[in-house]
C-alpha cells in the first residue's frame, strides 16, 4: 500500500525543500486510488496526462518558476466541471460519453495556479442526492467505515481527501453537497459565497443555489485552494465583480472578541444525535477558550428551510435538466419513430431514478394552478430566511452549528425514504438558500465515525470563516486524525 | 394516494417529456404525496408583502464591449451529436407523417 499524500501544505513544503517531485507525488498519488478502488472515489482517471503535467510542474520548478502554493500537486474533479476533450458525466447515463468542447472556469484558473487533476470523482447523478448512492457507477463508501456512505453529493471528492490519495478536491454544493460529505468524511469542506467561484463550465442543477467549492485536509490548504478560484468571470452572469480578497492572507490564529453565534433553532431541534452535539458543543467551548464569545442567536424561519429547499431545487432543476433531450450531446434511444417519442425515451432511459423524481416534482411545483402555492411561496419563505440571516449576523461574527445531525449513515438504509434524505439537510441548505459562505471541519467523532462542525459567515466573508476555521485547528488535532488503512 | 395527484403526476410526466410505466407513475405519485404534504407546511407562513428572492445577490444584467470573437467549430459543436450530417443535428422527424399513420 503506498503511503497516504500529505495535506497541501505538507506537500508543498516537500517540492519546496526538494525532498519529492510533482512526478513523485502523481505517482503515488494514483497508486493510492487504484489501491482505494474498493471505495469507488474516482469514476475516471487521467493517468498519463497527470503525468505529463507533473512532468512539467517539475520542469518549471527547476527553473524556479512556481505558479502558487498549489503548483504541482495532486487534485481530484467532481465530475460536474467539463475539461476540454476529456469525459463529464455528471454520474448519469445521459452524459455517457460527453465529451466536452471546452473548459469550465474553475479548472482553467486552478491549472493556472498549476494543480494536476488525477481524475474525476463519483457523485450522486446531477448532484441530487446526500450519499452517491445515485451514481450510474454505483455507490462510494466512506474512507472511515466503507459498509457507510460518504455523503453526497461531492462523496466521491471528500473519500479521495479523507483517504490520503489527494490533499485537494473540487466539488459543488447546491444545498450541502461539500459540506455534508466533508463532515461524514473527516475533512474540511468550503462552500464559498454564491457567485465567488465561476461556474461556466459547471453542469447545473439548481441555478440560483449551485457553486462550486473545495475540499482539504486543513482550513489553511482550504483557503490556499479557494485563493486559486474565486474571482469574477465575465462567463457567467451570476459571477460577483468584486476582487476576492486572499483568504490565506487572513490567517492570522487571532479570534480573542469574535462573536460565535449559536442558532436557538438549530440547537434545541429533536434527532440530533447525542455524540454529534457533544463534539459541536466542545467545538464551541473550544473557540470561546480561544478568546471567541459564544452567543444564542435565532433563526426563526429554520424549520422551513428544507421544504423551502426542495420546492427551489427541483423547480430549476426541472427547467436546467429539460435540456438533455438526445439532440446536441449525450445519450439517444434507438428506434424512435417521432421526435417526442425519441426525447421521452431518451430522459426515460437517460435519468435515474432520483433524478425523474425531482424533475417530476419541480415541473409539478411550476405547473399552472400550483406555481403561486408551492413555487413562489417558497421563493418568499427565501426572503424571510435570508432576511434571518441578515439580523443573526447583527450580533455574531460566525455562525457555528452541526454539518449534519448525524454521522455517516449506511449503505442501503435510506435510499428507499427519499424524504427522510432529504431531511438530514436541515443545517446545511439555509447556507445556499440564502448565500452565505460555509464550512465543515472536523470536530471529533461519535461511535468512531467523524462529526462536522459547520461554520456560516455573512456573504464574502470567506476570509473570516476561515480564519475562524484556521485558528480552531490550531488548537485542535481532530482535522490530523486518518482513516484505518485497508487490509 | 388521490386519483386526482395520479392524474397530475401522469400530466406533468408528459409535461417534462418522461415516459414512464404504470407501476412508475404509481411509485411516483406515492412519493410526491409524502414530499407535498411535507412541503405543504409553508402554507403556515404569513408571507403578506414578503417579496420573493429569485436571486440573493442583486441581480443587474452585466454588460461587456461588443468584440467580434471567433465562434465554435462547427465540427467540434457537433462533436457530441448522436446524430448528425456534418452541418446540422439530425432528429426524427418532427411532424408525424401520414403515411406512417
Amino acid at each position: 500500500m503506498p503511503a497516504p499524500l500529505g495535506s497541501l501544505r505538507e506537500c508543498r513544503e516537500a517540492l519546496d525543500q526538494g525532498r519529492t517531485s510533482s512526478a513523485a507525488l502523481v505517482e503515488q498519488s494514483l497508486a493510492r486510488a487504484e489501491a482505494h478502488a474498493h471505495l469507488s472515489a474516482f469514476v475516471r482517471l487521467r493517468a498519463e496526462r497527470a503525468r505529463a503535467e507533473a512532468q512539467e510542474a517539475d520542469r518549471r520548478r527547476a527553473q524556479g518558476e512556481v505558479r502558487s502554493p498549489l503548483d504541482g500537486i495532486p487534485l481530484a474533479v467532481k465530475d460536474n466541471l467539463v475539461r476540454a476533450g476529456e469525459e463529464t458525466t455528471c454520474a448519469s447515463r445521459i452524459l455517457e460519453g460527453f465529451v466536452s468542447p471546452y473548459t469550465s472556469g474553475v479548472l482553467e484558473r486552478i491549472e493556472a495556479a498549476g494543480a494536476i487533476s488525477i481524475g474525476s470523482t463519483n457523485m450522486d447523478e446531477f448532484a441530487m442526492g446526500s450519499s452517491t448512492e445515485h451514481s450510474v457507477y454505483g455507490p462510494s463508501r466512506n474512507p472511515w467505515d466503507p459498509a457507510r456512505t460518504p455523503g453526497g453529493s461531492s462523496g466521491g471528492s471528500a473519500a479521495a481527501v479523507a483517504a490520503g490519495i489527494v490533499p485537494m478536491a473540487l466539488g459543488s454544493d447546491t444545498g450541502g453537497s461539500i459540506r455534508q460529505p466533508a463532515g461524514f468524511c473527516g475533512v474540511v469542506g468550503v462552500k464559498p459565497t454564491y457567485g465567488r467561484v465561476s461556474r461556466w463550465g459547471l453542469v447545473a442543477f439548481a441555478s440560483s443555489l449551485d457553486q462550486v467549492g473545495a475540499f482539504a485536509r486543513s482550513a489553511e490548504d482550504a483557503a490556499h485552494v479557494l485563493d486559486a478560484i474565486a474571482g469574477h468571470d465575465p462567463r457567467d452572469s451570476t459571477s460577483i465583480p468584486e476582487p476576492a480578497p486572499s483568504c490565506a492572507a487572513a490567517l492570522d490564529g487571532d479570534v480573542a472578541g469574535l462573536v460565535v453565534g449559536l442558532p436557538r433553532e438549530y440547537y434545541a431541534a429533536d434527532g440530533i444525535e447525542p455524540g454529534v452535539l457533544d463534539a459541536v458543543r466542545e467545538a464551541c467551548a473550544q473557540l470561546e477558550r480561544a478568546g471567541a464569545k459564544l452567543r444564542e442567536v435565532s433563526l426563526p424561519h429554520s424549520e422551513h428551510a428544507v421544504a423551502t429547499y426542495y420546492l427551489i431545487a427541483t423547480a430549476e432543476a426541472s427547467s436546467n435538466l429539460a435540456r438533455y433531450d438526445g439532440v446536441r450531446y449525450g445519450h439517444r434511444a434507438q428506434g424512435a419513430h417521432s421526435l417526442s417519442e425519441m426525447y421521452e425515451r431518451t430522459r426515460s432511459e437517460g435519468f435515474g431514478a432520483e433524478v425523474k423524481r425531482r424533475i417530476l416534482l419541480g415541473t409539478y411545483v411550476l405547473s399552472a394552478g400550483y406555481y403561486d402555492a408551492y413555487y413562489r411561496k417558497a421563493q418568499q419563505v427565501r426572503t424571510l430566511i435570508r432576511r434571518d440571516f441578515e439580523q443573526a449576523f447583527r450580533g455574531c461574527d460566525v455562525i457555528a452549528t452541526p454539518t449534519m445531525p448525524e454521522t455517516a449513515f449506511r449503505l442501503g438504509e435510506r435510499t428507499e425514504d427519499p424524504l427522510r434524505m432529504y431531511l438530514s439537510d436541515v443545517y446545511t441548505v439555509s447556507a445556499n438558500l440564502a448565500g452565505l459562505p460555509g464550512v465543515s471541519l472536523p470536530c471529533g467523532f461519535s461511535e468512531g465515525m467523524p462529526v462536522g462542525l459547520q461554520l456560516l459567515a455573512p456573504p464574502l466573508e470567506e476570509a473570516r470563516l476561515l480564519r475562524v476555521a484556521d485558528a480552531y485547528q490550531r488548537h485542535t488535532a481532530h482535522h490530523l486524525a486518518r482513516p484505518p488503512e485497508p487490509a | 394516494m388521490s386519483a386526482t395527484l395520479r392524474e397530475d403526476v401522469e400530466r406533468v410526466a408528459a409535461l417534462a417529456r418522461l415516459a414512464m410505466s404504470e407501476e412508475e407513475l404509481s411509485r411516483m405519485a406515492r412519493e410526491l404525496e409524502a414530499v407535498l404534504g411535507y412541503v405543504a407546511s409553508l402554507a403556515k407562513v404569513d408571507t403578506r408583502d414578503v417579496p420573493p428572492t429569485a436571486h440573493v445577490v442583486p441581480l443587474v444584467t452585466p454588460l461587456r464591449d461588443d468584440v467580434p470573437a471567433p465562434p465554435m467549430d462547427p465540427g467540434l459543436a457537433l462533436s457530441n451529436a448522436p446524430e448528425s450530417d456534418g452541418s446540422s443535428f439530425v432528429v426524427p422527424k418532427v411532424i408525424e407523417a401520414e403515411e406512417e399513420g
